[in-house]
């Protein structure tokens, strides 16, 4: 096997030639520049998504907890059409189906349909989460809140929802990494996001062990600072007296 | 508003582009399942062993594997295979390879799981009975906790399934990819995409149905 050239990274992308500095100025881009800006579209796409999933997610989530038998409908038909299609699938609709089924959606740059296919995606596993969460407190406490004279949105504003969240802050964050690793599947619509760029990379300086290494090793490091910051998150969030955030 | 029509999917067109795409998926699933919880379980024995040269291993295998995207790891062993024995290899062989070592990461999660739910004490009576490590394992904890799990590796199974989509990546002639060729060549690509999504719909919705169902008929033993 040849020796490592992780000089790859300092050439132009066009003429191969090495740039003294590794980064491209003017007009001149380096695999390095490249690099970057495909992890910045990774964390753009996952980041959105992640804003996506959580609105609709727990909308969904909580819908299904509702008294009312159109709503949990509503939720449970929402969370088993987004959980039970591949999410490459998804994308493809988003990307080639939709577009074509609603002409004023047809100038939607691919980024945002990206964004809205992870995050319809993801909000299913989340509504999961956050159903789960509400059920698993003491029903006594929903009662406690009607019976103090809370509306029902009330009782779940300052109820149910603060407990709920600190409960499925551990499965959130797991959900949250699984984001930046699902955002992978941009690259199948041309999102010039990190597999996209090992792919390309790959192809065209033959360097794949470097390039691979490069862009796994990003996704690592973007997941596990999500890790921590949700730990932190989740440690500033703790009730007194309550043992962790969950415990499961 | 594009008017839609399905009249070119005639069973002519279905057996000769999606059948050998679905059997490759079908195919691809259940030798990842298999190989995958068999690997899986020696993984989840590696770690509970208590030997750190076993523990180490299988741990940092364990996590390297759940924290790269699939999509990288389908690439990586497409990469690394033709290096490491020489002669290039099918998009199809590798798909197989790289699906039954990722999932026995996730497999070996949830058996790690179920033998931890069984409790100390049927270990113990084993070994009172003048069982080896093997027999104990083999005839006391593994059943039951394989018992215990079903539901849980089903539902992984069916995650499984899904995913073997995106051996789009490497261009595998697989269930998706089926559709996405007819719908090219019969220029349908709308139609296709959302039979194929109906599809997957479809077996993936029913299968969970199953699983739930039995959910509820299997109770835990401990």
């Amino acid at each position: 096997m040849s020796s490592w050239d992780w000089q790859v990274f300092c050439k132009d992308t066009i003429d191969g030639e090495v740039v003294p500095g590794c980064f491209g100025g003017a007009g001149d881009v380096t695999y390095l520049d490249w690099l970057l800006s495909a992890w910045g579209w990774t964390l753009s796409v996952s980041a959105l998504a992640l804003v996506v999933a959580l609105a609709l997610g727990s909308l969904m989530g909580i819908l299904r907890t509702t008294p009312h038998r159109g709503l949990v409908l509503l939720g449970n038909v929402w969370t088993e059409l987004f959980r039970n299609i591949p999410l490459l699938v998804q994308i493809f609709l988003w990307y080639h189906v939709v577009p074509t089924l609603i002409p004023p959606l047809r100038g939607v740059p691919s980024f945002i349909l990206v964004v809205i296919g992870l995050g319809l995606f993801t909000s299913a596993r989340i509504s999961e989460q956050v159903r789960a969460g509400i059920q698993s407190l003491a029903g006594g406490q929903r009662m406690a809140g009607l019976a103090m004279g809370f509306t029902l949105p009330q009782t779940y504003r300052h109820v149910l929802l603060p407990m709920a969240y600190r409960i499925i802050i551990p499965p959130l964050t797991s959900e949250s990494m699984n984001i930046i690793k699902n955002s992978s599947v941009a690259f199948a619509v041309s999102i010039s996001e990190l597999t996209l760029f090992a792919l390309q990379a790959q192809e065209e300086t033959s360097r794949g062990i470097e390039v691979y290494l490069a862009v796994t090793g990003l996704y690592f490091v973007s997941a596990f600072a999500l890790n921590r910051a949700m730990l932190f998150v989740e440690n500033r969030v703790r009730v007194p007296g309550m043992i962790g955030g969950g415990g499961h | 508003m594009l008017a839609l029509d399905f009249s070119f999917l005639t069973p002519a067109v279905i057996s000769g582009y999606i059948v050998k795409g679905f059997i490759f998926s079908l195919q691809l699933t259940l030798i990842a399942m298999l190989g995958g919880i068999v690997l899986g379980t020696l993984l989840a024995l590696m770690r509970l062993s208590g030997r750190p040269w076993l523990v180490v291993p299988a741990a940092g295998y364990v996590n390297t594997m759940r924290s790269i995207p699939l999509v990288m790891v389908i690439l990586w062993f497409f990469l690394l295979i033709p290096l490491v024995i020489g002669r290039p290899l099918g998009a199809e062989i590798s798909a197989i390879i790289t699906f039954t070592l990722f999932e026995a990461a996730y497999y070996s999660e949830i058996m790690r799981a179920g033998i931890q739910s069984i409790s100390r004490g049927q270990v113990a009576a084993g070994y009172a009975l003048g069982m080896s490590y093997r027999q104990t394992m083999g005839l006391i904890v593994l059943p039951q906790a394989f018992r215990n799990m079903l539901p849980v590796l089903l539902t992984q199974t069916i995650i499984l399934f899904q995913d073997t989509s995106l051996v789009y990546a490497i261009g595998a002639y697989d269930l998706l990819k089926g559709f996405e060729i007819a719908g090219k060549n019969f220029n349908r690509p709308v139609e296709t995409y959302l039979v194929a999504a109906l599809l997957y719909f479809v077996i993936s919705f029913s299968l969970s149905m199953l699983v739930r169902r039995l959910q509820q008929r299997i109770a835990i033993v401990k």
